[in-house]
């Protein structure tokens, strides 16, 4: 592989997942967030919450996900190896 | 795509990590991924042993492996309820249930076994959603699904929900149509392939104890990515039909 191309392909595999994390970052803090003060308004709903909570905080945890899946490409089957 | 391309690769040196390494099997002029193969047919018979356990002798009050399995089988009927609602679910529940068995059973026996114990001479034994073969095919068999339950309900006239705000929306209707299963299969490839990655790469660095922890977060979140592929299969179905 052309180091240039190694190079390039490795920084971008790390900004690929570092800028991917920041935005399911926030989300799963608000979505944490609102979930326990949910909770500690009405605890009797708790169960339910939670539920709902582990759901959409892997739907958000996904997005980063995509973001791993390009910095894989990038680096075990990467299109501009040679 | 041939075996070449994947095969020098100095990142597949680092932390024993083996992605892109497959065990190639020529099956009647297919190319196949053998170590898939081979952990799936283990999947399948599982499956099929679990349930044969707890169909074998049915009595009116359900015991040990009936209760187990009636149990699971009211697990995706709940799933599939809480999607289709009570007018569809009957119908869709043995579609929904599969995918969820089935990938859970995936992600679990790539977690739970010690596949690693086995030496192959190309590639390793894992979970097979690691695979994204694997999870493209169930992400279009999701695809076909929601269209048949669609065409099915509506005929042609299914086809109305492409312009069904505005007909400027036309394109990203059209465009959401592949953006499905696309997100489908690279959230349940990558959710298993990084946990796969994470603890290969601890392993690598402090091989005891450390590791433990993201094993069980990865068991954790492999029952996780098969509730939501099987939540979202049926949302994507419930959308078609309604």
């Amino acid at each position: 592989m052309d180091s240039i191309v190694a190079a390039a392909s490795v920084i971008g595999a790390g900004l690929s997942i570092g800028l991917a994390a920041i935005g399911p970052g926030i989300g799963q803090g608000t979505a944490a967030g609102q979930a326990v003060e949910g909770i500690s308004r009405q605890p009797e709903v708790e169960t339910k919450i939670r539920g709902v909570l582990l759901l959409s905080l892997a739907f958000m945890e996904a997005l980063t996900i995509y973001g791993l899946v390009v910095a894989l490409a990038l680096l075990f089957a990467n299109p501009f190896a040679n | 795509m041939s075996p070449e391309i994947f095969s020098l690769n100095t990142f597949t040196l680092l932390a024993n990590v083996e992605v892109g390494k497959h065990l190639y099997w020529n099956l009647a002029g297919f190319l196949v991924h053998g170590q898939v193969l081979v952990v799936v047919w283990f999947v399948f018979l599982i499956l099929f042993v679990f349930s044969l356990l707890g169909t074998a002798n049915i009595k009116q009050i359900p015991h040990g492996w009936q209760n187990f399995m009636e149990s699971c089988v009211d697990l995706v009927t709940d799933i599939t309820k809480s999607q289709l609602g009570e007018s569809f679910y009957k119908k869709w529940t043995p579609f929904i249930g599969t995918l969820f068995f089935f990938i859970f059973g995936s992600n679990w026996a790539g977690a739970v076994i010690p596949w690693k114990l086995i030496e192959l001479p190309e590639g390793e034994f894992a979970a097979p959603t690691n695979d994204i073969n694997t999870t493209v095919a169930l992400a279009l068999l999701t695809s076909l699904a929601y269209f048949y339950a669609g065409l099915s309900k509506k005929g042609v006239g299914y086809f109305k929900r492409y312009v069904r705000p505005l007909p400027l929306l036309l394109p990203i209707n059209i465009l959401e149509d592949f953006t499905k299963p696309l997100s489908l299969s690279f959230r349940l490839f990558g959710n298993v392939l990084a946990d796969e990655l994470t603890i290969s790469v601890l392993t690598s660095l402090v091989p005891l104890l450390i590791p433990l922890p993201i094993m069980l977060l990865g068991i954790f979140a492999g029952s996780v990515q098969a509730l939501i592929f099987s939540t979202l299969a049926g949302a994507y179905i419930a959308e078609a039909l309604e």
